[in-house]
């Protein structure tokens, strides 16, 4: 294998094409489309090869998008702050409490659920929460209440909770990576110079935990934004976010610039939260471990 | 101090007879870039054949390297690599006449025991029966006799050692590279490994190429050591010459302990430089013992070995001299004890005090002394070395 | 002691992660029409009616097809993606791989969507074809990720000690490198096999009027006299992927205890 820099190079290169050449065509190429699109003029069933800045006028003069937009952005936040701050703990226990040799397993059991089927476990949410559903009737049988709860469904507290359930591994796994780093001796140094353990986690663990909590909130963030399903099913289709509404520009209207500009709208205000995510946590972000 | 541990290679006759040996490897002026960093600057080194050879130096000095583009797995920026005088260039590892013992042994973990060592038989034209007969053999050589369908990921270090040597022996190589075969091992298999590694190589009788950067390991085992720094061959010698007369300082603190005190050359004749040393008074240093200044040293100094001076009682008769100090420090490590004495007018030029560090070895009725006890300290002139 | 609280609220956790699962076998062996409680009685009738089912024979056989073929795809092109970013150094590595992972990240409906305006703008007929270019796409990270580990915990000189032993390049891969990663072939296998069969979203963009299971599913949960059936099937796929996952670990962990490194966590 007499191989220097320039072979190495042109080995990595020749490796990486096939998976690249795919993801240039698959991905690349169609999410350029999409942006060409978005700066196209729709005639009725066709596209008119014509750059306008029409499309994007309209999204930002439209109420029902901003209505929408704001939807999903506070559907997606308020799931991202459910998830993690309900996995926190979770990780933390994985990581200080338990073994390592049942640290493997913990782990598979939390991930289980969300390899399997997913739209069966949004549509079982519903039946939990439903007007006779699970809670509705148990609640009934015990005697607890006279009427339903109607609170809990086809509402945006109904898609947190599914939300929040679907995307639980995501936040647990980058906090848990995060907390294991955690070289367990600083926590002894931070107990050591005398402060309690309550302080100590708030000083040293949880700034050291910070990026694994950055990388969960956005792991949750971005996907949860995009969500169609759960609208979809939960949401009995009369709260839609905006996937349901690119869906419907593009599909049921047929007018793909327009889908093509919401699409990249929404692909901007979520770049754009996300990379101000980032920097406001970004003295968590510097810490090398 | 275990470096003076003879070892059972260091006999002048062997070494007599190695010297007499033809070249196995020759390298000439081989330079290795990684981009913008020079690994290897010029390297000129003829290795013998049947020798056992040390490649020595700290990390980053291009070592590790240098085995790597003698095994093939590193290109040449330019330059000769010759192996039994054919040139290497456009061979490749698979076809080098070198076989390897990586640092971290690269056992195959899938493999048992014999597939490991028979690994390199696959085109072997021999038979099956002959085959295993031969892994046998390789594995008793290395003793591991017994040992053919143990899976491999159950050995211990040493014998994940002695598994990858007797994967790469089996191979007959004309060279065998070892990359820091020892490092991994705890100090006692160490050294058991080192007494071992000597008696194989005296046995199959193949050139030995081993890089270390454990100056004591290679002092041990070498016929012939190259110190590197930098990518550049400082020194090459054998071991006792190497310690008791390096060329430069920066050899002779990699090398041992060794004492430098600053020196003023008054003079030169025909076999000594005539110098005057703060505490030592004038001293003629043998030419022999006259050795390079490196270009960070300030001015010219002499050095000694702690073991090369020794404490002894006021007005002891001999042929040494002797210089009177005062005890700064001891410390005490069983067999030896170092003692740190301020030679007196040491201050020397620059008003600054240099204890100089002296070994004893504790014999029984021996007193270990006290600090601020004075003492007095022989010395000869041939045991130091001048570096200007 | 330590984490005794933290059990508790871990243990609750796992039981709201599971709930929906948990209560999936109860419905499909419930006799009662409507999905609520009370019970009425045990039957099997809705596992029988799911086995008559014609049209879910044929989203079956699609969905099959799709999750084979894509997880052939995905790993083939994770092997690639996998050996390259961890034996080689290249110009642009991070952009590259930053971009074979960018399906981790970006929603579904944007990587479908994008997709399926490309394939109508091309006239490329939607059908099951389409849906394994896309499935390919978003389990090529899942399977890059999984042989990355696998291909990290192996020591480089093991590659060199073969070439050492008078290997070829193509002869050391065979007879070292396969053997050691082969575990997390068959884990990126298994993986994707699983992310592919319960994809809905690409599915139901590209897939034409050709039926997936949870294409299927979602059609007929309109439906509330299918529900029951639906349920029996669920439980069968839920079984089906917790047996997957399962085998996919113990390889996973074979894998890792093979090669002798240490085991780093889960699949993400």
């Amino acid at each position: 294998m007499a191989s220097g820099n320039r072979s190495q190079t042109a080995q990595g290169l020749t490796l990486i094409a096939p998976p690249l050449g795919y993801a240039v065509l698959v991905l690349a190429a169609p999410l350029l489309t999409i942006l060409a699109y978005s700066f196209f003029k729709d005639g009725y069933l066709t596209v008119i090869r014509e750059f306008t800045l029409e499309n994007y006028r309209t999204v930002w003069a439209d109420p029902i998008f901003h209505r929408i937009m704001l939807r999903s952005l506070g559907v997606a936040a308020l799931v991202t702050l459910a998830t993690v701050v309900l996995a926190f703990p979770v990780a933390y226990f994985l990581s200080f409490a338990v073994s390592p040799q049942k640290k493997a397993m913990w782990l598979f059991l939390i991930t289980i659920p969300f390899w399997t089927s997913y739209l069966i476990r949004v549509f079982l949410w519903k039946v939990i929460l439903g007007y006779n559903g699970v809670i509705n009737s148990g609640l009934k049988t015990l005697g607890l209440i006279e009427q339903p709860l109607t609170f809990i469904l086809y509402n945006v507290n109904a898609m947190v909770i599914t939300l929040a359930h679907a995307y639980a591994p995501f936040a647990i796994l980058p906090i848990f990576i995060a907390l294991e780093k955690i070289d367990r001796s600083l926590l002894e140094a931070g107990r050591d110079l005398g402060e309690s353990r309550a302080m100590t986690f708030w000083r040293v663990t949880l700034p050291l935990a910070m990026p694994g909590v950055v990388a969960a909130a956005l792991i949750v963030f971005i996907p949860t934004i995009g969500d169609y399903v759960t609208p979809a099913l939960i949401g009995g289709g009369k709260i839609p976010m905006i996937a349901n509404m690119i869906q419907a520009q593009m599909l049921d209207l047929d007018n793909r610039p327009m889908g093509s500009a919401l699409a990249v709208t929404a692909m901007l205000i979520v770049a754009v939260i996300s990379l101000a995510f980032i920097a406001v946590n970004r003295r968590f972000l510097r810490v090398r471990q | 101090m275990t470096t003076q541990n003879p070892g059972p290679k260091s006999t002048a006759a062997h070494r007599a007879a190695m010297a007499g040996a033809r070249p196995m490897i020759e390298i000439r002026q081989v330079q290795k870039h990684y981009g913008d960093y020079h690994a290897l600057r010029g390297i000129d080194l003829t290795i013998r054949s049947g020798e056992f050879f040390s490649l020595l130096g700290p990390s980053g000095c291009g070592k590790t390297t240098l085995l790597r583009t003698i095994a093939g797995f590193e290109d040449i920026s330019s330059g000769v690599v010759l192996i039994d005088g054919q040139d290497m260039q456009d061979v490749p590892a698979n076809r080098r006449p070198t076989n390897m013992v990586f640092q971290s042994y690269a056992i195959f973990p899938h493999l048992t025991v014999a597939e490991n060592v028979g690994f390199g038989l696959r085109r072997d034209p021999r038979s099956r029966a002959e085959k295993a007969a031969a892994v046998e053999q390789a594995l008793e050589m290395v003793g591991l006799k017994g040992y053919s369908s143990r899976a491999s990921h159950a050995l211990s270090g040493g014998q994940r050692q002695r598994v990858a040597l007797a994967r790469a022996l089996i191979l007959k190589p004309k060279v065998l590279l070892l990359d820091e075969p020892l490092s991994a091992l705890d100090r006692k298999m160490r050294e058991q490994m080192q007494v071992e590694l000597i008696k194989l190589q005296r046995q199959v009788g193949i050139t030995f190429v081993l890089v270390t950067h454990d100056q004591e390991e290679a002092l041990v085992m070498s016929d012939r050591i190259a110190v590197m720094f930098e990518g550049q061959i400082a020194q090459l010698d054998g071991p006792e010459a190497l310690y008791a007369r390096p060329t430069s300082r920066r050899v002779a603190n990699f090398i041992g302990v060794m004492n430098f005190l600053p020196a003023r050359v008054l003079g030169e004749t025909a076999d000594a430089v005539q110098i005057e040393a703060p505490g030592l008074g004038r001293v003629d240093i043998p030419l022999a013992n006259v050795s390079q200044a490196d270009p960070g040293d300030d001015g010219p100094s002499i050095g000694f070995r702690p073991e090369a001076v020794s404490l002894v009682a006021p007005g002891a008769q001999g042929a040494n001299r002797v210089a009177e100090g005062v005890i700064d420090e001891v410390v005490y490590y069983g067999d030896m004890t170092y003692y740190d004495v301020r030679l007196d007018g040491s201050a020397g030029f620059d008003g600054q005090a240099r204890p100089v560090r002296i070994a004893m070895r504790n014999v029984f009725g021996r007193e270990v002394q006290d600090v601020g006890t004075r003492a007095n300290v022989s010395w000869s002139p041939g045991s130091l070395v001048l570096f200007r | 002691m330590k984490g005794g609280g933290l059990r508790a609220y871990a243990l609750i956790y796992l039981l709201f992660l599971y709930a929906p699962i948990l209560l999936l076998p109860i419905f499909a062996f419930n006799s009662g029409t409507i999905i609520a409680f009370p019970l009425r009685g045990f039957t099997t009738e809705w596992f029988a009616q799911m086995w008559g089912n014609a049209s879910l024979r044929r989203a079956l056989t699609n969905s099959l097809t799709i999750a084979v073929s894509s997880s052939i795809l995905a790993t083939c092109l994770g092997v690639f993606a996998a050996r390259a970013s961890t034996r080689f150094a290249f110009p642009g590595k991070g952009p590259i791989m930053g971009l074979i992972m960018l399906p981790l990240v970006l929603p579904e409906i944007i990587v479908s969507i994008s997709l399926l305006v490309v394939l109508l703008s091309l006239g490329v007929q939607l059908s099951i074809l389409t849906v394994i270019l896309g499935h390919t796409l978003i389990c090529m990270p899942y399977a890059t990720v999984i042989l990355s580990t696998a291909f990290n915990s192996l020591d480089r000189s093991l590659e060199e000690a073969a070439y050492d032993l008078g290997e070829t390049r193509i002869s050391a891969f065979r007879l070292v490198i396969l053997p050691l990663v082969m575990p997390g072939i068959i884990s990126s296998l298994l993986m994707s096999f699983t992310i592919s069969l319960d994809e809905f979203i690409i599915a139901f963009f590209l897939a034409g009027n050709e039926p997936t299971l949870p294409t299927y599913i979602f059609s007929q949960l309109r439906f509330p006299k299918q529900i029951p059936m639906i349920m029996a099937l669920g439980t069968v796929l839920v079984l089906l992927s917790i047996a997957l996952l399962t085998i996919a670990e113990y390889f996973r962990r074979r894998g890792i205890a093979k090669t002798g490194a240490k085991d780093t966590g889960g699949f993400l």
